[in-house]
């Protein structure tokens, strides 16, 4: 094999993978924000509600679950505008996508640590006379947060990588990035390498700042 | 057969409450009055409901029939004859006029000694947080715990653990604290400094009603002893006259004979 490699394109188009490593962070700060959101409310609501509610919500999860991101990602982008009478840009269609996701993914989260919650300690916040709404805000979801929190870093990290999708309705972010640089200077190993890079060097970083977080929950006082 | 009592000095009245869990009946008819000051101690075979009536004295858990009033006031119901469960903000209310203290402590993992003491006594006492402070300061001084107020649970032993939830119930000014089994956990050598508070709280008239199998304990620091079997009140009376080894009750009898054989 004669192929030696040569960054050099690479590097004068940096700033389309730096652009959109930005991009990627952006999209997934946001969506993550959305589906927080969502899944707090939602599996608050699924652990206190009846079995309608629940059904209910057990389908939202079900389907998002079931169904590969990218379909969901073509649906709202190019099925939706179709059917209903909404204009939106790709990256809005995406952010909007990813929310809802996340939030499928994030009510299991925290539903099951909702329901990890020591029954003792609920009964310690009736006993001392809290109401429902000061149980849930100062007992149980410290305590949820806690046992959660590994988890919740697992999947925080996981919607990060999955915001390279967005590249499939070419919203600029990093995999976008990889792939113009890709078709205009067929530097195919060195891009990905370099992209590679990236996205294992964010992960890392995302992933020590949330250990960070974790520890400072066990010792804060 | 026990009767309810209408006696009007009685700050705890228990009458005829009966409970299920589908076909198997917990509580059957019990009735008890305790007197301001008194120190009353439940014991019996496990399974006899001792803990259940505890848990329903601050409405952990319902009962299907019969009254619990506390200073006259029906504690879960808005109406005994009715039955109509009160608000959750009612019972929130009615629960803070009880302390609990629990087998498993069930301390707020998140919260320090004090904070834990503190959480009650600002949101539902209404105090500042450095009233409460203070508050929480006067109380873990009182267990012995003055110099662990910024401590977490998990860096507590069982024993300190313990005296943190007793501070945490007193500290809210009940009108009565409830024990269920608090010492149960306990490795053997950290008992004594829970029921050392205990007996402290007794000598200042706290008005107690717990369960616990400390046989001595109870026979010291009781003011009367219900000996439950099956749901229902077996045998009540002052410590001397229902732990006498000659009692002509049966179940009694073999309950006293089987813990003094497993515990002497």
């Amino acid at each position: 094999m004669g192929y030696t490699l040569n960054f050099n394109l690479i590097w004068r188009h940096f700033d389309k993978l730096w652009g959109g490593l930005l991009l990627s962070l952006e999209l997934a700060v946001i969506s993550i924000a959305i589906g927080i959101v969502i899944g707090l409310v939602l599996a608050v609501w699924y652990v206190s509600a009846g079995r309608v509610v629940r059904g209910i919500i057990a389908a939202y999860v079900e389907f998002i679950r079931n169904v590969p991101l990218i379909l969901l990602v073509y649906l709202v982008f190019y099925g939706l505008p179709t059917v209903v009478d909404l204009v939106y840009s790709a990256q809005t269609s995406f952010v909007a996508t990813l929310a809802l996701y996340s939030g499928a993914y994030l009510v299991e989260v925290f539903r099951s640590g909702l329901e990890a919650v020591p029954r003792g300690q609920l009964d310690a916040g009736k006993a001392i006379g809290l109401t429902p709404w000061q149980r849930l805000i100062h007992v149980r979801l410290p305590t949820m947060m806690r046992i959660t929190l590994p988890a919740l870093s697992n999947t925080f990290i996981s919607l990060f990588k999955d915001t390279s999708v967005a590249s499939v309705i070419s919203v600029p972010e990093l995999t976008y990035g990889a792939q113009w640089i890709n078709f205009n200077t067929f530097r195919i190993v060195e891009v990905y390498l370099v992209v590679t890079a990236m996205y294992l060097m964010t992960g890392y970083i995302l992933l020590f700042a949330l250990r960070l977080v974790e520890r400072w929950y066990r010792t804060a006082r | 057969m026990a009767t309810s009592s209408n006696n009007s000095t009685a700050l705890l009245d228990i009458a005829e409450v009966s409970k299920s869990f589908g076909s198997v009946s917990v509580l059957r008819s019990v009735s008890l009055t305790v007197a301001k000051g008194e120190v009353v101690t439940v014991i019996g075979p496990s399974g006899s409901g001792k803990t259940t009536l505890l848990r329903c004295v601050n409405f952990l858990e319902s009962y299907d029939s019969g009254s619990i009033r506390i200073d006259g006031k029906e504690v879960g119901y808005r109406d005994a004859g009715t039955r109509q469960r009160r608000s959750e903000r009612d019972l929130a209310a009615m629960r803070a006029e009880t302390g609990m203290v629990f087998q498993g402590f069930n301390l707020f993992p998140h919260l320090t000694a004090a904070g834990n003491i503190m959480l009650g006594l600002t949101k539902v006492r209404g105090k500042s947080s450095a009233e409460a402070r203070s508050i929480a300061e006067h109380w873990l001084g009182r267990v012995g715990l003055g110099h662990k107020a910024d401590s977490l649970p998990a860096e507590l032993s069982g024993g300190q653990q313990q005296r943190v939830g007793i501070a945490r119930a007193v500290a809210m000014e009940p009108k009565i604290l409830l024990l269920d089994e608090i010492t149960s956990a306990l490795d053997p050598e950290l008992v004594g400094e829970v029921l050392a508070v205990v007996r402290s709280l007794a000598e200042d008239g706290m008005t107690m009603v717990m369960v616990t199998h400390e046989m001595a304990f109870a026979r010291d620091a009781s003011s009367r002893i219900v000996f439950m079997a099956d749901g229902g009140v077996s045998a009540v009376g002052p410590p001397r006259e229902v732990l006498a080894a000659e009692t002509t009750n049966e179940r009694l009898r073999t309950f006293l004979a089987r813990f003094r054989a497993s515990h002497f």
